[in-house]
């Protein structure tokens, strides 16, 4: 049997299973057992999950998980991380064998619904390109009629695929793989000519390829991929404390705190910044959120800012080196925006 | 006195051997058992439910009627992604189907060679195919299918220097690409010719083995049938003027344009499945052999009868009772390791079914369906298999 119909089977199986127990919500289920249970990408993406020579995982989604760890334990090392292939990502949360999925998701009405499944926070705009070697000397993707294309099974990149050639009238041969690893070995070997993924994807498997530079991405973005961390639905106390921790370091951006800086920040006068960092009198946001009152200010000073985790996983000081663009801050013409935390 | 302790035994006997009945502890055993299969698969079924309420999640099969949206690189049958999930299914069932049939041939083929071959007393023969079997044997499935795809297949050429053969065929590490044919108007009267020719030289051989009985003369059954089961279909064929024309492929800029492919998915698949299922038939079938006794082969010649048709006549008939059994369990073997087509992006039932259920969510039903499917191709090749078997058994009187 294949290792795929096994997980799925045996997360079915969870599913009918394990249910009476796991009936608690998620919050308590990870406080009881001390750690989080995080899904993070299964391929090494680098810049979004990637687990380091010495099993140390970094990257955007990583950091998400650390946010929320530490959120919850005061600790951004409390995670436990469950690599999983985009095939197994949403049994492996639906089953409850892990606690939230910071995997580069997008946000769809399907993903949200009928999946079961609940989303808010996007931690990466992004959008589906393709990728073509540059010897084949092509322009732009509607050139691309009679191409073999690679692309992974089970993801919304498959679905944008079909509906981009259907509605430009271009033909195309999928090549389909299960496994980001034999998409990327079948590109190499020639069996396709063009590779199509989110293109923040793009950007981090043309550095693993052998010849970066024989490689180009081409100026079409075909679809809008909204990447973010899902929960399981109807948790909503578990669902505020995942979306806020992505907020809290977007607001930590917008007021200027980093890493470096937040010990300091916490002489502040400015209400605003003190009700974020948790020196209010009183105050009762991170109680009703249902974690401590610091929590915020334990993101900051252990993981850090929004900016400073784009900018170290695929930002500037990343190989990477992908423009803030869509995911710069609202005030200087992205999208990343947090709500008031009053 | 005697008569009171016999009545008090019995009383104390019946009281116990209720208990000690063997028939009624078997019941009771039963109903326990049943009871308990029961009660779990209520247990399942209501969780599941729960779960999926809680989760916001409907189930049923209602959403297979649903556009399945995603494209299918290999399909036997009209397909885009404007059809439904449930055509989607039915495109991965064939493609299991066809692999596992030629699988199931090919495999056979080989299997029936090698295990007669480690039987030759040529030497060299007998240990090659020794070695053979040893190393098939011993290798993981999944290895088998990585060896064909990343060791054999994706080491030819890339498409834009495909290899080219004679007949516009054109073989590159994208697949085998062949002209395709294109059927002219009238083209089904020549599978209709073969149907017929092979009707007719059924009726020949019934009325040849009926004159063999009665006169003993025997009739050449074999050319007669060949000469009809071939002649009938060319010569409609050249009647009609060759009603078929091939549309050959041609380099396109990305790839191959026009022809027909088959690609190397497919073909590492179908080599890894029956190389390595024909391991364990050759061994199938050389025990077979071995277990048809030595005085059969003996008596055969004693009476005259030649080499040739002692095999096929005498030890064949007697070896297949033994070699249907475990060729049978071979064969699902070899239907169900198809399954692992999702390792190399084969659109198998399996991989089609994955991709379901990632975009729908619906993991519960298309498990169902992976289950109810295999159980059903599985029962129905039992079934054939055990058919044949009863047909094969030795009739004894
Ligand atoms: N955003 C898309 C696609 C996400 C995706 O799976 N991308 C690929 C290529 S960038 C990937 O990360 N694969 C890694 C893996 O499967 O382990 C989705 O949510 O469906």
């Amino acid at each position: 049997m294949s290792k795929k119909l096994l997980t799925a089977v045996i997360g079915t199986a969870l599913l009918g299973l394990t249910a009476h127990t796991a009936s608690a919500g998620t919050l308590e289920d990870v406080k009881a057992k001390g750690f989080l249970q995080c899904g993070v990408n299964g391929s090494n993406l680098a810049g979004f999950g990637a687990q380091d020579s010495s099993g140390k995982w970094t990257g955007l989604d990583v950091d998400l998980c650390r946010a929320v760890a530490a959120a919850v334990f005061g600790d951004a090392s409390k995670v436990k991380y469950t690599p999983l292939s985009a095939k197994d990502r949403f049994p492996a949360l639906q089953s409850g064998e892990i606690d939230m999925l910071a995997r580069n998701t997008t946000w769809t009405i399907n993903r949200d619904s009928a999946l079961g499944f609940d989303f808010r926070a996007v931690n990466y705009y992004d959008g589906q390109g393709f990728m073509v070697p540059k010897k084949l000397n092509v322009k732009s993707a509607l050139e691309l009629s009679g191409a073999a294309v690679c692309v992974q099974s089970g993801t919304t990149t498959e679905l944008n695929l079909a509906d981009y050639f259907k509605a430009n009238n271009l033909q195309y041969n999928p090549v389909v793989f299960e496994k980001q690893e034999e998409v990327d070995a079948a590109y190499q070997a020639g069996r396709c000519d063009v590779y199509t993924t989110d293109q923040s994807g793009l950007y981090s498997i043309r550095l693993s390829l052998a010849n970066p530079a024989d490689h180009v991405i081409l100026p079409e973005i075909i679809s809008k991929e909204p990447l973010g961390p899902a929960v399981r639905a109807n948790d909503s106390k578990w669902f505020d404390i995942v979306s806020w921790a992505h907020y809290a370091m977007v607001a930590g951006e917008e007021f200027g705190v980093t890493t470096a800086n937040v010990d300091e920040k916490l002489k502040t006068e400015n209400p605003d910044l003190k009700r974020f960092l948790g020196e209010e009198k009183d105050q009762h946001i991170g109680k009703d959120l249902g974690v401590d009152e610091k929590w915020a200010y334990n993101i900051i000073k252990q993981v850090g800012n929004y900016g400073e985790s784009f900018n170290r996983n695929v930002g500037e000081g990343s190989p990477l080196k992908i423009a803030r663009g869509l995911n710069g801050l609202w005030s200087k013409g992205g999208l990343q925006y947090a709500p008031p935390i009053r | 006195m005697v008569t009171s302790t016999d009545v008090r035994d019995d009383g104390g006997r019946s009281a116990t051997s209720l208990l000690y009945n063997p028939v009624l502890r078997q019941i009771i055993y039963q109903v326990l058992t049943c009871a308990f299969i029961a009660w779990l698969i209520w247990y399942a079924a209501s969780n599941v439910a729960e779960n999926l309420a809680r989760a916001n999640m409907t189930a049923g099969f209602g959403f297979l009627t649903g556009r399945a949206g995603f494209d299918i690189a290999q399909s036997a049958i009209p397909y885009s992604s404007d059809s439904p999930f449930t055509r989607a299914l039915l495109v991965g069932f064939i493609n299991t189907i066809i692999i596992a049939v030629c699988g199931i041939i090919t495999a056979t083929i080989i299997g029936l060679l090698v295990g007669i071959g480690r039987l030759s007393s040529n030497w060299l023969i007998a240990k090659l195919c020794t070695v053979y079997v040893e190393v098939f044997r011993n290798i993981p499935p999944l290895l088998v299918i990585f060896f064909w795809y990343k060791g054999v297949l994706s080491l030819l050429p890339d498409v834009r220097q495909s290899l080219s053969l004679p007949l516009s065929v054109y073989v590159s590490n994208r697949g085998i690409f062949m002209p395709a044919p294109v059927f002219g108007e009238r083209f089904w009267l020549i599978p209709a010719a073969l149907v017929v020719g092979i009707i007719i030289s059924l009726i020949y051989r019934a009325m040849a083995r009926k004159k063999q009985m009665a006169t003993g003369k025997a009739s050449p059954i074999l050319l007669v049938s060949l000469a009809l089961i071939i002649g009938l279909p060319v010569l409609t064929f050249i009647a009609l003027g060759t009603p078929i024309t091939f549309d050959p492929p041609v380099l396109g800029k990305f790839n191959m344009r026009g022809g027909t492919v088959v690609g190397p998915e497919f073909l590492s698949l179908y080599m890894a499945l029956s190389f390595y299922t024909a391991a364990f038939i050759a061994e199938i079938v050389r025990a077979g052999i071995k277990g048809v006794s030595k005085g059969q082969s003996e008596a055969a010649a004693a009476l005259g009868i030649r080499p040739g048709l002692t095999t096929r006549l005498i030890i064949l008939p007697q070896a297949l009772r033994i070699i249907i059994p475990p060729l049978t369990s071979q064969y699902l073997n070899l239907t169900k390791n198809s399954s692992l087509a999702v390792a190399i992006g084969f659109a198998d039932l399996v991989a089609v079914g994955g991709t379901i259920l990632n975009q729908s969510g619906h993991s519960i039903e298309i498990i169902a369906i992976w289950m109810g499917v295999y159980v059903t191709i599985s029962l129905a090749t039992s079934l054939f298999m055990n058919w044949f078997n009863t047909k094969m058994a030795l009739v004894e009187r």
